[in-house]
């Protein structure tokens, strides 16, 4: 696999912005390094206020002991956690009539997942979800994105002290979607946050999963999963804001990538701030090229401005696959596309396996098989 | 009884030629050693019998029991009865040994084994070549040594039970002890199976376990001298000087 990239000069973790004013950002012209990856003009017109004219069709599966309503943006909770960091984000924000909100009260161990689908039917649309998990709480959300819309939205997760909650976001869009979503996590004093990002459709996808801690202990667990087909562009951007002492964060994002201008853009910006003494942080971002034509771009970037860390470290690989494994495998009998299977299936294992979310674990295995099988080799 | 025919073949890599005619007939029971100098081209002539996608055959045939292996891919090939034992096996990260085993067996008999029944096979050939049964859980080759890999490659053979075996210097890189296991390993097999076998080596000490009743000199692409299990002894004290000329311009020139 190739080598590594590292940028620790370049200070665009700092140099964030964030607020609630669409202004603030002003209408991206793509020469900005939070844009710079991003083909504007495939946006959908997000970049500037749309009338919202679409529908999504919210189908909510959920255990009795979690509560899950929409409430109008006069909400107090609203925008708690998660304050624009980009203009799109902030027009959503902005934008938004109702919100929806998934709450798991204190003490409360979830008995089984909560399943929020949304269905886009079409047109263009702003959304926004809130998941607060109270002290002590535990449990697992999956929100799954299928059908298609042009969606800006934002997610907020409130995670109460010693809670554990287990996000999982599935972006299985119809080919012509798109959707840019922002999501901050604010995790509380030695609370668990495990957050499983699967990208298999769309036209354009563009999630940035923001995590920042409420007290010491907190520990972020971020795991990507991404299938870029043929002309798709997906971008995660991926931001640890270590602001506490003590936390832990893993991100582990890998992504496959076949076909012509398919392109997978991963960020990942770690920021050890003076007070987040005792920092464990790893990044990881493999990108593993199946055909010619595909795009990966992978830019990881830690910053650390304590000098009493535990560890910090990141990794980031682009690899073309490997044809002599296909040869050896084949040369034992086994069909090629049985063969290309087990190649790409052991290169997700890594994810799919640290899941934990029992229900997922055969569809995503069934989904990244089936993805392989869409170029027809 | 099943034949193996390799006949007038020429292959080349990037359009220069490493095989140069190569007419060789293997059948089921009998072993075949071949040797010759680095660079003559065996492993070239094992890969392309393979089908690995670097080799172009530009002339000849290779039939299997009359049937055309140069059409079939390289599944079709290993699923016809053919194998080759690997000089360089090749690592896949990710892949267990256990699952890569029962897929492939899977694929060559046409059904999944029954498991239970599976299960002992697989330790008693890992029991026969003396390989930790911890293998099993490992992936695929992965910081095998040399004589790991080797290993392992025998254990499929004696799994996947083909017509025809390739064996590219299996015995390279092996101890005196693993050389031992590893050539009664190949003999179980040929007992059992009467698999045909196509044994390149570079050392006379393999084929005093494993007897050849042919030993082929390769050398410049062809073969260039026939003869019994006492060529191989000749060669081991004479060298390949004596074939420099006939091996005409070397595929390197
Ligand atoms: N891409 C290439 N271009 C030119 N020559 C090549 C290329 N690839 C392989 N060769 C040459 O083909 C020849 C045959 O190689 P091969 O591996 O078949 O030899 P071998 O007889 O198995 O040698 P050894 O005993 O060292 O294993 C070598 O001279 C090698 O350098
Ligand atoms: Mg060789």
């Amino acid at each position: 696999m190739a080598g590594q990239t590292h940028s620790h000069t370049d200070q665009t973790v700092t140099r964030r912005v964030y607020s609630r004013d669409p202004d603030a950002f002003g209408v991206p012209t793509g020469r900005e390094e939070e844009w710079r990856f991003t083909p504007l003009d495939r946006l959908g017109g997000l970049t500037r206020p749309i009338q919202p004219d679409g529908k999504i069709v919210v189908d909510v599966q959920a255990p009795a002991e979690v509560s899950v309503r929409t409430v109008g943006t006069d909400d107090p909770a609203i925008g708690g956690v998660h304050t624009p960091s980009n203009q799109v984000s902030a027009l959503a924000l902005a934008g938004i009539h109702e919100a929806m909100v998934v709450s798991v009260p204190a003490e409360v161990a979830a008995s089984g997942p909560t399943f929020l689908t949304m269905r886009g039917e079409g047109g263009s649309q702003y959304g926004h979800l809130l998941v607060e998990v109270g002290a002590g709480a535990a449990a697992v959300v999956v929100v799954d994105h299928v059908g298609t819309a042009t969606l800006a939205s934002n997610v907020e997760y409130r995670i109460g002290a010693g809670a554990a909650l287990t996000v999982v976001s599935i972006q299985d869009w119809e080919p012509t979607a798109v959707h840019v979503e922002s999501q901050t996590a604010l995790v509380g004093r030695d609370a668990r946050f495990k957050h499983v990002l699967v990208t298999l459709g769309g036209a354009l996808v563009r999630i940035s999963p923001t995590v920042r801690f409420a007290g010491p202990g907190g520990d972020a667990d971020l795991l990507g999963l991404y299938f870029t087909d043929t002309g798709q562009h997906q971008e995660h951007r991926v931001f640890i804001d270590h602001n506490a002492p003590r936390c832990r964060s893993r991100v582990t994002y890998k992504g496959a990538l076949q076909g012509e201008d398919a392109h997978a853009v991963w960020i990942g910006d770690v920021l050890i701030r003076p007070e987040g003494v005792d920092t464990d942080t790893y990044e990881l971002n493999r990108n593993l090229l199946l055909t010619e034509g595909a795009r990966a771009d992978s830019v990881p970037n830690l910053e650390i401005t304590t000098g009493e860390v535990l560890g910090a470290g990141h990794a980031s690989a682009t690899g073309r696959f490997d044809d002599l494994q296909l040869f050896y495998l084949m040369s034992r009998g086994i069909p090629e596309t049985e063969a290309r299977q087990m190649v790409v299936r052991a290169f997700f294992a890594e994810v799919i396996d640290k899941i934990g979310v029992p229900e997922l674990v055969e569809r995503l295995t069934t989904a990244v098989d089936d993805e392989l099988a869409k170029v027809g080799r | 009884m099943a034949t193996l025919a390799i006949r007038d073949l020429h292959v080349s890599v990037d359009d220069v030629e490493i095989l140069k005619g190569v007419d060789l007939t293997v059948a089921s029971g009998q072993t075949h050693a071949i040797m010759g100098p680095n660079g003559s081209g065996k492993s070239t002539l094992a890969y392309s019998i393979a089908g690995h996608p670097k080799y172009t055959v530009t002339r000849g045939e290779v039939l299997l029991d009359g049937e055309d292996v140069l059409s079939m891919s390289v599944d079709e090939r290993a699923r016809a009865g053919l194998f080759l034992a690997m000089q360089y096996p090749v690592e896949v990260a990710g892949v267990s040994v256990s699952n890569f085993l029962r897929t492939a067996a899977t694929a060559v008999r046409g059904e999944a084994p029954k498991l239970r029944t599976w299960m002992k096979e697989v330790k008693a050939a890992m029991a026969d070549l003396e390989m930790d049964p911890a293998f099993a859980e490992r992936n695929v080759n992965e910081g095998f040594s040399g004589g790991e890999k080797k290993r392992h490659e025998i254990l499929q053979l004696a799994l996947l039970k083909p017509k025809i075996a390739i064996l590219d210097e299996t015995d390279s890189g092996l101890d005196v002890d693993a050389l031992r296991v590893v050539s009664q390993g190949v003999n179980a097999v040929r007992a059992s199976t009467d698999v045909g076998t196509l044994l390149i080596t570079h050392y006379t000490r393999i084929l005093r376990y494993v007897t050849p009743d042919f030993v082929h000199v390769f050398a410049g692409g062809r073969i260039v001298e026939e003869g019994g299990p006492e060529l191989a002894e000749r060669l081991e004290s004479e060298g390949y000087a004596r074939y420099a000329a006939l091996a005409g311009s070397g595929p390197a020139a």
